[in-house]
């Protein structure tokens, strides 16, 4: 018995088992491999170049410009979208009549078509567009938000943040709603403030939960493409280039395969080193783990 | 806090949420509405929350510039194979490590879970390259198959495995002493009882492929193979600039639908998301 559900616990894992194998584990090898070659697409050649990739990332003018775009990119998505969701968790965790609408309203852009989202807002953006428009209406004139690196910059990272937020905002929610209502009656007892109560009962039981999303979110935030290829194709300049697109362009566009896998092996150990810090982290930050 | 509120700050409360909305709501009411707008409108000042007069042959366009019906079924065929495969797929492989004792289980659960930590942008060149040998590229094949058995499934797998950690293991022991097989324990018992898990799966799955963008913009180059979030791009005038009224009619077409529904199902949506998806 125990050998046929060894058997069988072979067979129900074998498509996933191999689909990782195929789809993530020996293309993760080939990049690296391709990572040491030159590879010219148009000569059809492929020579292996050792580290010359890697040296090639410490000339590259344009990296430190798309390192610190990626990393403005991904610390004000984070602080922006876990702040939002948590105050949006708050709110909507009050004894209310017709909370669950909001609650689904400001759940609804997440089953909003992503690039739909993205287009409307693109067109919002446009220097004489829907938010400029409205800016005008009370006399302020708007700057040309998605052509501007300081605006553009900015532009992206809240479109990213009201299309997603919903999603951290519901685990939040869902964990809020998993707090014992005793502790909060009893730190009332005791006079504890609303602030208070949120600072030492709230954060510290949810912190669990803040730690995980804030996982998803920033390796989310990492892979963010299809908003800068439609907003503003990494512009202007390189401002808003971030290394997901960085790596689309020197790949797809300028079909330099090799450096791409370098870029791409880069992404890898930076989205792997984030991981690994952030779940030892857990040991200082998070108080209470069921 | 789960005090009863004092009125005025019922009232505050109602008026932040009501203030916050607007970026959440507005886009979507503008998406619609600027759809419908003559071209000679879209820009209008001051801007137009409701279409001065109403222009219905934008949505003509849509489908005479590009194969867009095509299009749509293109989404939603390959969406649909994609959530119903890696249904199956995850919930086989969350059921084994969660339910069925065998060597290296923990082991090889490790491995899975490395798609976790591998952004599928990681992998995209050499996909790229498998799928050019494999003469795959421009067919649907990539966008199918690396979803259900690659990284994207993954997480459906973990979902599964927590939810059938959680099923009492009881329920298994009648049927195991009764002789059932595993595929049959598996079948009649423990499928049926993970609807929930399965439906939350079912939704974030759909949602990932309906959006997905790098994929087919590295792997498709025609027209009628394209998909919706591609193609939606694709409306540009001579000089490569966005026809807006036209792309947002193509958006309005692939965002409302899904958004309708959303709104239908939105108790078993955003609940089935919250109870499966956090207890990570």
């Amino acid at each position: 018995m125990a050998r046929r559900d060894s058997l069988a616990g072979y067979l129900f894992i074998a498509p996933q088992l191999i689909g990782i194998i195929a789809f993530v584990l020996l293309p993760l090898c080939l990049v690296f491999w391709y990572s040491l070659h030159e590879w010219n697409v148009l000569a059809n050649t492929f020579t292996y170049t050792g580290a010359q990739n890697y040296r090639m990332l410490l000339e590259d003018s344009s990296l430190p410009s798309v390192l610190g775009a990626t990393a403005l990119f991904s610390f004000g998505l984070v602080v922006l979208n876990m702040s939002l969701a948590l105050l949006l968790a708050v709110l909507l965790n009050q004894k209310l009549r017709g909370i669950a609408v909001f609650r689904t309203l400001f759940f609804s852009p997440v089953v909003v078509s992503l690039v739909a989202w993205t287009i409307v807002w693109g067109f919002l953006l446009q220097k004489n567009g829907g938010i400029n428009g409205m800016l005008l209406t009370v006399g302020i004139e708007g700057p040309n938000w998605l052509r501007e690196p300081v605006t553009a910059m900015i532009s992206v990272i809240v479109v990213q943040v009201f299309k997603n937020v919903g999603l951290n905002m519901i685990l939040f929610l869902a964990a809020l709603q998993g707090v014992p209502n005793e502790l909060y009656e009893a730190a009332r007892i005791d006079g504890a403030s609303s602030f208070k109560q949120f600072r030492r009962i709230m954060l510290p039981m949810i912190s669990p939960t803040i730690l995980l999303t804030s996982i998803i979110t920033i390796v989310g935030s990492l892979q963010v493409f299809a908003q800068i290829a439609v907003l503003t194709q990494g512009g202007p300049g390189v401002s808003t280039t971030v290394l997901v697109y960085y790596l689309y362009q020197q790949a797809f566009q300028f079909h330099f395969f090799g450096y791409g896998s370098t870029l791409s092996i880069m992404l890898f150990v930076i989205v792997a080193v984030l991981t690994f810090a952030q779940w030892q982290l857990r040991k200082r930050m998070v108080f209470y783990e069921s | 806090m789960k005090a009863e509120l004092s009125p005025r700050a019922k009232v505050m409360v109602y008026g932040a949420m009501c203030v916050l909305l607007i970026p959440f709501v507005f886009p979507t009411w503008w998406m619609v509405t600027s759809s419908f707008k003559p071209v000679s409108e879209i820009f209008a000042f001051p801007p137009r929350l409701i279409p001065d007069s109403w222009d219905f042959t934008t949505y003509g366009q849509v489908f005479t510039l590009q194969p867009f019906a095509k299009q749509y079924w293109n989404s939603a065929y390959i969406a649909a194979i994609v959530t119903v495969g890696t249904m199956g797929i995850s919930s086989m492989a969350g059921y084994a490590f969660a339910r069925i004792r065998f060597p290296f289980a923990n082991a090889i659960f490790m491995v899975v879970l490395l798609g976790l930590l591998i952004p599928s942008e990681v992998t995209i060149v050499p996909l790229f390259q498998l799928f050019l040998k494999l003469g795959m590229v421009n067919t649907h094949w990539p966008l199918i198959l690396v979803p259900i058995f690659g990284a994207p499934s993954v997480f459906a797998t973990f979902v599964m495995r927590q939810f059938f950690i959680s099923l009492p293991a009881e329920l298994e022991e009648a049927a195991r002493v009764d002789g059932l097989s595993r595929f049959k324990i598996f079948t009649k018992i423990a499928l049926p009882l993970s609807r929930p898990a399965l439906a939350s799966v079912a939704i974030f799955t759909f949602l990932h492929s309906w959006n997905l963008y790098l994929e087919p913009i590295v792997f498709l180059s025609s027209a009628d193979k394209f998909t919706l979030p591609q193609a939606l791009t694709q409306f540009t005038d001579a000089y490569g600039g966005p026809m807006w009224n036209i792309q947002l009619a193509a958006a309005t077409l692939t965002a409302l639908p899904v958004l309708i529904v959303f709104i239908i199902a939105q108790k078993h949506f955003v609940e089935g998301l919250a109870h499966t998806g956090l207890k990570g």
